[in-house]
């Protein structure tokens, strides 16, 4: 692909050393032959990828996950999943993009619509006729762990009703709450206001949109470059009076911080300032206890907690400090899964050709679940569809770290996933 | 000794000979052509890859820019595949403004050269990296061209017409008959390199095709031309950094194209005389002087990754002697015709000229070899396509689009540049092979960021299994009647090689050389040395750290350096060696 600027992600092509590390951790290339690995659909193919071809000369890169373990391993620093999101906004751009991924690109307007008549729209989406109808038609697979529309009202709903409730102080910060919390997960929102609340933080939750990541990841960049620019309009103010931006969506934050900007060349002072100033909610909760401002009052905990890293944590490149936290906690015994990925990836475990690869690819992690014996009641993992896919392949429930904080904090119910 | 009767004797396979024997072959005579090393090993082989629109030529040498416009558009089909379209850019920087510009508009338009002025932003949005201080653009018809694919191109066309071609053959001596006043060259002897067996080539005319050796081919027959060699460097670029020739707008000199070729950039050239054409080394201010005048186009150029230097000689001949028939096409390269000159007949030299208009030259020899031998056979080369053409323009993507849609991911051997196991045992089979080196000229094994370092050992497991297992043997000569199997046109195309030939090849009648030669041992010797030759000059950086993992590789896991026979050598052993002599410079440090 053409080369747009010295600073985009096509030069760190360079860097590559034919080391096929890569290839050898990729989770994807580990368990299908229709993925021929990091290595050769990123720094390599690369170089054969032009402007103005006769034809687009690959497809194969369509199986990348997006899941960034390969420039987690990579010695040299080649950006080879963002070198794959790119080829594939290519094909897209000159093969014109599948009515699945345009609607799996557009989980905002997905969650609006369904939120309108929650309970119709998710008998529609989940009764089994419809499910292999959306296979047959759309090719999204009828066995994937679709989301269910909250019945109970969206975040936003919730925070305007509960305003009057709502602790003021001086100390404030910014909510991201990204799409899934807002239509799908409400009660990880509350989570989250309960904590921020409690540690003394006045919450703010101005207008946001979807961050662009599911349009990132089906190549529609144009599409996520709005998004992205309207985030930056509307988020711009918090950031400039110095407010800290807290997302709850390892993903969202990620897009927002690093995917966004790179993938996509905006590097303007606006786009760098919510770089700057977003922060992943354990990132942040870690930064305060270091400051020792985080409240550790906890409850007791007796349980056995394993417990996923998202593949977006580790691109973070900040440790895994939801354990730093969530180890504060008496009596909690943190399993961590090591695995390199769940598979889901965002919206590709929901593509019918590529469900069995995500199982596949996630069964590291359920065999590992299942490793830790019958004593464990549920999973944990940062990211929503992560989640999903966890308690997919596990057929136990799987928590928001955040919703075990607010639990050992005494302000929610981990169970039934409401405020006490 | 062997003893070949034909009636043309063509020296030397580069562009020049390969065109010469394709077109006395077309012609109907009967043709040998010898080369003392791999086809292209010379110059050809070596050159820059633009395919010139006569650009560069437009303001000095108008003569030689209408050469190059016609045989321009003339190899866009005979040689389809063997061309890129790329498309050139004349840009004119801040300190090339002037008069040359509008000078070279008018220089193309008098020649029939399309040139058309853009605006500089539509040439940014073509080539965002080019230096946006640019205050014009020209854009004509230039073109990136693989000198390899074209000379086995043309050669197997030679073959098809009943040419017989004889690699790692080289001339010892001329036959020389007659006395005084009626000298006469009668043809060659060839040593074959491998083999040592010599053969006698009786020819009705020998034609000295040998680039920047042809004064010591005219030697042997006592006859003294100064050919001045002088050297050319050129360095590539670990991948496109443009996608279309860009030209300085001025006169030309040092390090003023980059040419996008194949996955890489190539920014060339440098001109230096030396005393001999072999072996050339690349001086360190070369490179640098490249990479500056690079970055001048493209800002940034300098800091990119480097994949290697190398260098080619251009036969520098002074002499303004024709053949005195007026024909015009003998201003720009310089067809000898020495019964004229020095009363030597049977004996043409050519030489000069550029790699764009080979088939030109070859045109201008063999009208008069058919004047020697009192015979009218028009030329047929220009209207000719040779085998593979027919596939259309070469893009960038095809190797990689070949690959994805024959599902040939899991066969690769050279990983950086595609090559299949399959495209490398045909290739074996097809060509005479005495090194992993001429692999790369066929199918680019090791051409890539790696340079070499993982398809090295493969490439030499393959061979050493097809050696094993008596499916292949080193073969170093042809016989027409053979000519058919050569499909080498099609060597670099992976879909075309789904099949290996395996045994269909097995009764060729191509004598089998089984000795010494071919050691695994050597091989891998020999290729690691010559890919090592071309990264040293230019060993920093992050192709540092590249040979550095090669070299972990070899050294390390292989104990490459202690291989067994070690005292072996081959024909080219030498001539990957680095020059470690120390420059005038260095010494003077010292
Ligand atoms: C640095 C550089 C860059 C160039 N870039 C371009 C370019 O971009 N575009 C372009 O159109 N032109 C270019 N040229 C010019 C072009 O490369 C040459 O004009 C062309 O390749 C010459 O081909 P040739 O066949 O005459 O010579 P060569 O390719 O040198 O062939 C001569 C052959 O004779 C063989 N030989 C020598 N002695 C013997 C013997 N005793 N017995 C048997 N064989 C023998 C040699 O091994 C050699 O293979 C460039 C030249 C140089 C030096
Ligand atoms: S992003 Fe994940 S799936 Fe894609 S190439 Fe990298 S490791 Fe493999
Ligand atoms: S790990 Fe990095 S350096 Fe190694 S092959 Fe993969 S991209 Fe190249
Ligand atoms: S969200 Fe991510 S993509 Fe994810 S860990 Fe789960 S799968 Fe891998």
């Amino acid at each position: 692909m053409h080369t747009k600027s010295w600073h985009s992600v096509g030069p760190s092509l360079d860097e590559c050393i034919k080391c096929n590390i890569c290839t050898s951790y990729c989770p994807v290339a580990a368990v299908t032959d229709l993925f021929p690995g990091p290595k050769y659909v990123g720094p390599q193919a690369q170089r054969f990828r032009e402007n103005g071809q006769p034809q687009t000369p690959d497809h194969s890169v369509d199986y990348c996950s997006g899941c960034r373990v390969c420039n987690e391993v990579c010695p040299t620093g080649v950006k080879i999943a963002e070198l794959n999101a790119r080829a594939r906004a290519q094909i897209v751009s000159e093969k014109g993009i599948p009515l699945r991924n345009r609607l799996l690109g557009r989980n905002e307007m997905l969650g609006k619509l369904g939120h309108i008549v929650p309970g119709l729209a998710n008998f529609g989406l989940h009764n089994s006729f419809s499910r292999v109808m959306a296979e047959k038609v759309m090719g999204i697979a009828r066995q994937a762990p679709l989301p269910h529309w909250s019945t109970d009202g969206s975040f936003g709903d919730w925070f305007k009703k509960t305003q009057a409730q709502r602790l003021k102080s001086d100390k404030k910060v910014v909510y991201y709450h990204g799409c899934a919390t807002m239509y799908y997960e409400p009660f990880i929102g509350k989570a989250t206001v309960a904590v921020f609340e409690h540690n003394g933080y006045e919450v703010l939750v101005p207008p946001q949109n979807c961050c662009g990541l599911p349009m990132l990841s089906n190549g529609e960049f144009g599409a996520a470059a709005d998004y992205h620019q309207n985030n930056i309009n509307k988020l711009l103010v918090y950031a400039q009076a110095g407010l800290d931006i807290v997302g709850t969506s390892t993903s969202c934050t990620l897009t927002l911080k690093e995917e966004a900007p790179e993938l996509l060349d905006m590097d303007s002072d606006n786009a760098k300032a919510i770089t700057n100033a977003t922060w992943d909610i354990f990132e942040w909760l870690r930064e305060r206890h270091e400051l020792g401002e985080l409240k550790t009052d906890f409850r007791q905990m007796n349980m056995v907690l394993p417990y996923h890293a998202p593949c977006q944590y580790r691109a973070h490149r900040v440790g895994k400090p939801a354990m730093d936290i969530m180890a504060l906690i008496p009596g909690i015994d943190i399993r961590e899964s090591h695995a390199r990925c769940c598979g889901i990836a965002g919206t590709y475990g929901y593509k019918k050709e590529k469900y069995q690869i995500a199982m596949d690819v996630g069964a590291e992690l359920f065999d590992f679940v299942a490793d830790q014996g019958g004593d464990v009641e549920m999973t944990a993992c940062d990211s929503e569809t992560c989640r999903w896919q966890l308690e997919h392949g596990t057929d136990l429930p799987s928590r928001h770290p955040v919703e075990i904080l607010a639990a050992a904090y005494g302000l929610y119910d981990l169970e039934k996933r409401q405020l006490l | 000794m062997n003893r070949i009767q034909t009636e043309v004797l063509v020296i030397g396979g580069g562009a020049t000979g390969t065109g010469v024997a394709w077109d006395a072959a077309l012609r109907g005579l009967k043709v040998v052509l010898v080369e003392r090393r791999d086809l292209t090993h010379g110059t050809s082989g070596r050159y820059h890859g633009l395919l010139h629109s006569g650009g560069r030529y437009a303001v000095k040498d108008s003569h030689g820019a209408a050469e190059c416009i016609a045989e321009n558009q003339i190899l866009r089909v005979t040689h389809a595949h063997c061309i890129e379209d790329t498309s050139g850019f004349f840009v004119v920087l801040p300190e090339d403004e002037g008069e040359y510009p509008d000078k070279f508009k008018a220089g193309c338009e008098a020649v029939g050269i399309p040139c058309v002025e853009i605006p500089v932003a539509e040439a940014l949005r073509r080539e965002p990296l080019l230096n946006p201080r640019i205050s014009r653009v020209f854009e004509v018809p230039d073109g990136s061209s693989d000198s390899f694919l074209a000379a086995h191109a043309t050669a197997q066309a030679a073959r098809n017409a009943g040419a017989q071609i004889l690699t790692y053959h080289e001339v010892t001596s001329l036959i020389m008959v007659g006395g005084e006043s009626d000298r006469r060259v009668a043809g060659a002897v060839v040593h074959n390199v491998v083999t040592g067996e010599d053969t006698e080539i009786h020819a009705d005319m020998t034609v000295n095709a040998a680039g920047a050796w042809t004064g010591k081919l005219a030697a042997m027959a006592g006859i003294e031309i100064t050919i001045m060699p002088s050297k050319g460097t050129m360095v590539a670029m670990n991948h496109r950094l443009v996608n279309t020739v860009v030209n300085r707008c001025k006169s030309p000199s040092d390090g003023d194209i980059i040419v996008p070729s194949h996955t890489v950039c190539v920014i060339g050239t440098t001109s230096i005389n030396v005393p001999e054409p072999e072996p050339l080394r690349i001086e360190p201010w070369e490179v640098k002087k490249m990479l500056e005048e690079g970055d001048k186009m493209v800002p940034g150029f300098a800091q990119a990754r480097v994949l290697r230097a190398w260098a080619g000689v251009r036969p520098l001949f002074q002499d303004t002697y024709t053949s005195g028939k007026g024909r015009d096409v003998t201003r720009k390269l310089a067809l000898l015709d020495h019964k004229e000159r020095e009363g030597v007949a049977g004996f043409l030299t050519i030489t000069g000229g550029k790699w764009t208009t080979f088939r030109l030259m070859a045109e201008a020899t063999v009208d008069d070899i058919c004047r020697h031998l009192g015979t009218e056979r028009p030329c047929t080369t220009a209207t000719t396509p040779v085998p593979g053409a027919e596939q259309g323009h070469y893009w960038v993507g095809h190797r990689l689009h070949e690959i994805e849609e024959k599902h040939l991911q899991s066969e690769l051997v050279c990983e950086c540049e595609l090559v299949t196991r399959t495209m490398i045992e045909n290739a074996a089979r097809r060509n005479p092979l005495l090194t992993l080196d001429d692999l790369r000229r066929d199918v680019r094994l090791g051409k890539g960021p790696c340079q070499g370092g993982f398809c090295t050992y493969r490439a030499t497991g393959i061979l050493h299994e097809m050696k094993k297992a008596g499916s292949w043997e080193v073969n170093m000569s042809d016989d027409a009647s053979s000519a058919a199997k050569w499909e080498v046109a099609y060597l670099q195309s992976p879909g075309h090689n789904l099949v290996s030939d395996a045994d269909s090849h097995e009764d060729n009648g191509r004598a089998a050389n089984t000795a010494d030669s071919f050691n695994p041992n050597l091989l891998l010797r020999d290729f690691l040395q010559e890919r090592w030759k071309g990264v040293t000059p230019i060993l920093w950086g992050r192709q540092l750290k590249q040979e550095r993992l090669d070299e972990l590789i070899y050294m390390s896991l292989m104990n490459v350096d202690h291989l067994p026979d070690k005292e072996l050598s081959s024909p080219v052993t030498e001539f990957y060696l680095f020059d470690t002599t120390p420059t005038a410079e260095e010494v003077a440090d010292v």
